[in-house]
């Protein structure tokens, strides 16, 4: 991987990172503010049926952490085991792809 | 008091050394002392005594520093022991000697040395004193190279391919440089995994560099020009 792609990568993370502290405040947020009376799995998925504003909010929270997730670990792989070959790039490739299906499975899965 | 000396390679031990207090004795004076007195076969560098060469940098109970700017009162903080150590970071030649090849073959990979465009036909360059890069070029450029940082950098210890506060605050100095041609090279040079873009900000540099310089602002800064560059699809 060039110098160019690795500063790619740098520059995705720092990205991602800014879209996933809205994400993860907005998130939180709802959530203790819907469960203050307390909240059935009824009636979350409710609310999550068919609403589209959620399916978009929560699909660029699991693409934000897709792309977030494998870059951290590709430095922490580096620095604390010394794995830096081309196989520790496919393998964060196919993790994020786990990252990804999962996430978008389980946004699906409440929209649906 | 009691002074515990590296001794050997990487795979040596501390030896022990009973060495005299006086005043305003600094730790080179200890070192010196040994060497002079107790054990002559001790090998360890330095050269101007006064903290202008920066070749007598050690770690001092756990902690780089240079040794000839540091008084045994301030490292020894009330206990009755002194550890002296070499560099760490570096391989070790001997004793309290560190291998500084490696710290010099990174500023040249960082393309830290300079390249201008004039000849001796051109008038000489004007560089306002009050221009916002030559500010930036005057907080970064009394390094003296004395290792101090790289040995006290958490990445380079992680990641022995990383060029290290002391090449990239050089590179930093150039960029700002505006005589400088070769800004963009540069640029592709510090960037990448072996680069700025590798520095976590925990300022061990910035705290342990004896000239108070700040390498870690360079870094920021090369880090803002890599990605600004990444941009505009120039690097």
């Amino acid at each position: 991987m060039n110098a160019k792609a690795q500063t790619l990568l740098w520059l995705a993370q720092r990205a991602s990172a800014a879209v996933l502290a809205l994400c993860v405040f907005v998130h939180l947020a709802t959530m203790i503010y819907a469960v203050r009376g307390g909240l059935t799995a009824a009636e979350i998925l409710s609310r999550t049926q068919g609403n589209a504003a959620w399916l978009a909010f929560y699909t660029v929270f699991v693409l934000a952490v897709t792309a977030h997730v494998p870059i951290g670990l590709r430095a922490v792989l580096g620095e604390w085991f010394g794995w830096r070959s081309a196989g520790r790039d496919w393998a964060l490739v196919l993790f994020a792809l786990l990252l990804g299906f999962t996430g978008m499975r389980a946004v699906l899965g409440v929209f649906l | 008091m009691q002074v515990r000396v590296w001794r050997g390679t990487a795979d040596g031990a501390f030896q022990e050394f009973e060495v005299p207090r006086h005043p305003s004795q600094t730790v080179l004076d200890v070192v010196t002392y040994i060497q002079r007195v107790l054990d002559p076969t001790l090998a360890y560098r330095f050269a101007c005594r006064v903290g202008m060469c920066g070749s007598c940098a050690m770690t001092v109970n756990g902690v780089a520093r240079w040794t000839c700017r540091t008084h045994v009162d301030k490292a020894i903080k009330g206990k009755s022991e002194i550890t002296i150590a070499p560099l760490k970071n570096l391989p070790v030649i001997r004793d309290l000697v560190a291998d500084m090849s490696e710290f010099f073959d990174k500023w040249a990979r960082a393309r830290g040395s300079f390249e201008g465009k004039r000849t001796r036909h051109d008038d000489f360059a004007k560089v306002s004193p009050e221009s916002e890069s030559r500010k930036q070029v005057d907080a970064a450029i009394e390094c003296i190279g004395c290792g101090v940082c790289y040995s006290s950098c958490d990445v380079v210890a992680a990641n022995p391919d990383y060029l290290g506060p002391a090449a990239l605050n050089r590179a930093w100095t150039l960029q700002n440089d505006e005589r400088d041609v070769a800004g963009a090279e540069r640029l592709r040079a510090v960037a990448g995994d072996a680069g700025c873009l590798s520095c976590h900000t925990h300022m061990s540099c910035t705290e342990r560099c004896p000239k108070q310089l700040s390498p870690t602002a360079g870094i920021a800064g090369l880090k803002r020009e890599v990605s600004l560059a990444l941009l505009k699809n120039a690097l």
